[in-house]
């Protein structure tokens, strides 16, 4: 047992490249099986909470966007949730980490006149800002989707309500609209986050380098499993953590859905269920 | 390809154009785009058997069978695809492995696990390390589809078993007061009437399945991001068609491939859809 605590600290925090550099290669134990990928789940959790926070506010003003009568505003937002929507995330890693390491070389250089500054574009090249983006930008496109199904559904009587009271503009939409707006899309937008932490398991096997053997919990998983060709402990131990994760996450969204659900009569509070025949993403 | 492609460092522009994208390699490229058609025709019906099985299971009377199918439905939401599809071939593979060890070289006394080596006898590799070539793309290609299969059909089996549950409940009495027995009621009501509950999930399933082609590379399938890392590297002067690294163009050519997808998808999904709701007592079927 205590062999274990010195490998928790040789290896928990390996993927962010404290502890011990030599990943193990043989007699590999069960216990750096289980120390390693959850050291390497630090970085789901980054990525995901990171895209997620960001993601939330940038979806609402897509939604808001595509939901403009103006032209100028709803034709971006559209294409932009048409983009990171209609297209696989697997390639969307690829096709952004080319176009950031070409970035570069299209030249970035800033003449202040007494120096030239070279903006540093090579940070988007490395996973912890690069394919945040990306995953950033992906977040933003399906959960604007959410928002905009739910900015449609807020009921016509709410709205003539928030008139008769004299609501108007930000007033309006902060104390009416987008409550209602968030408490109608909650239930798809936990299904979003649970598919967002699922979906940073596809960083490091995409164009991103995992540096020095830092990855995440996935890529230990299949490092392990390819040196013990033994598959039957490594990817089942990723998936434990996983549902951990995923109970984590429907606990904590369970507990703001009781909040947006407050003001309604108890026979209304719509608990959070999953909308079973009914898969967004 | 053009009579004219014999030498390629002395043609300019266009004429260079016409002859890169007509190398064998290239034509290697477009056949991996029908792989991709030829998966998404295949794991779409295998992941409707697999989800039928699966929604069945879920309600059946047997206590064991019952939570065998609830488990196989609730494990897709807590645990990323992407660990299936790692898991399921080389799981799938050794299990034939060991299965076929067992039956051919029951002679063989010396255990299969030997520290971190997974042996076993030559007659009991798969597939045989004399077969050909294809063979092995053949067999990659169908552990393949299988992960796709069960992965799809966890997702499926959860949009058909709501769906099942959506059906209301007087319909199913209505089939037990006129003495049909449990599995005519399965049969003629409960089936024929689940398929508009099911439509919307089953469409953006079908949305979700074909986002997740492009997996196959994890695979280790020769597909089209295999290609389009392979033909977008940088080419120096050795090759005959040497250029600088344009893989983002590749990756950009297979985003217009999927983006037409999917919007193909969604207009022909949506007119199925209006079709569908026409008389139905739904929102859509009266505003329709």
């Amino acid at each position: 047992m205590s062999s274990c605590f010195q490998t928790l600290s040789d290896y928990g925090l390996r993927s962010i490249g404290y502890g011990e550099r030599l990943l193990p290669k043989a007699d590999i134990t069960l216990c750096e099986q289980f120390v390693l990928i959850g050291s390497g789940m630090i970085w789901n959790i980054y990525f995901a909470v990171l895209a997620l926070l960001l993601g939330f506010f940038f979806a609402t003003v897509l939604a808001l966007g595509k939901n403009s009568n103006l032209f100028p505003f709803s034709a971006p937002c559209r294409l932009f949730i048409f983009i990171f929507r209609g297209s696989p995330l697997f390639i969307q890693f690829f096709f952004a980490y080319d176009l950031f390491v070409l970035l570069p070389r299209l030249g970035f250089d800033i003449d202040l006149g007494f120096l030239v500054v070279t903006v540093e574009t090579r940070w988007l090249t490395k996973a912890w800002l690069g394919a945040l983006m990306v995953l950033f930008f992906n977040t933003s496109a399906y959960a604007g989707e959410i928002f905009y199904g739910a900015l449609r559904a807020v009921p016509s009587q709410d709205l003539e309500s928030a008139d008769a009271f004299g609501f108007t503009g930000i007033k309006k939409f902060r104390r009416i609209i987008w409550p209602t707006m968030l408490r109608l899309a909650w239930p798809s937008y936990t299904n979003e986050a649970i598919f967002m932490f699922h979906a940073t398991t596809l960083v490091f096997f995409t164009g991103f380098p995992a540096w020095q053997q830092k990855g995440d919990a996935i890529y230990y998983a299949s490092y392990l499993a390819d040196k013990t060709f033994n598959p039957f402990v490594p990817y089942p131990i990723v998936g434990l953590y996983f549902i951990l994760l995923t109970l984590l996450i429907i606990g904590l969204f369970g507990l703001i859905n009781r909040r947006l659900n407050k003001h309604l009569p108890t026979n209304e509070r719509k608990r959070l269920r999953f909308n079973k025949y009914n898969l967004i993403r | 390809m053009f009579s004219y492609c014999v030498d390629p460092k002395t043609l300019e522009g266009l004429m260079w154009l016409s002859c890169y994208v007509t190398t064998a390699k290239h034509m290697s490229f477009y056949f991996s785009f029908l792989v991709v058609m030829g998966l998404l025709s295949l794991a779409a019906p295998l992941a409707m058997a697999f989800g039928f099985a699966g929604a069945t299971a879920s309600r059946s009377t047997f206590r064991i069978i019952r939570s065998l199918g609830k488990g196989y439905l609730a494990m897709i939401r807590g645990i990323p695809d992407i660990v299936f599809f790692l898991f399921i071939p080389i799981a799938l593979d050794q299990a034939f492995e060991y299965l076929r060890h067992k039956v051919l070289c029951s002679d063989v006394t010396e255990p299969i696990r030997q520290g971190n080596d997974f042996v076993v006898c030559a007659a009991a590799k798969l597939p045989l390390n004399t077969a050909s070539e294809w063979v092995h793309d053949i067999y990659g290609f169908s552990l393949a589809l299988l992960a796709f299969g069960f992965v799809f059909g966890a997702f499926a089996g959860n949009v058909l078993s709501g769906a099942m549950a959506a059906v209301p409940k007087s319909q199913i009495e209505t089939g037990e007061a006129y003495g049909f027995s449990q599995s005519q009621i399965f049969r003629r009501i409960l089936i024929p009437q689940m398929w508009i509950y099911a439509l919307p999930g089953l469409s953006n399933l079908w949305m979700i399945l074909i986002k997740a082609t492009p997996l196959l590379f994890l695979l280790g399938i020769e597909d089209i991001v295999y290609w389009a890392k392979e033909l977008g590297g940088i080419k120096t002067g050795v090759y005959e068609y040497p250029h600088p690294d344009w893989r983002a163009w590749y990756f950009g050519v297979l985003m217009i491939f999927y983006l037409s997808l999917t919007y193909l998808s969604q207009s022909v999904l949506d007119k199925i859809s209006t079709r569908l709701s026409q008389g139905q007592a739904t929102m859509a079927g009266k505003a329709g």
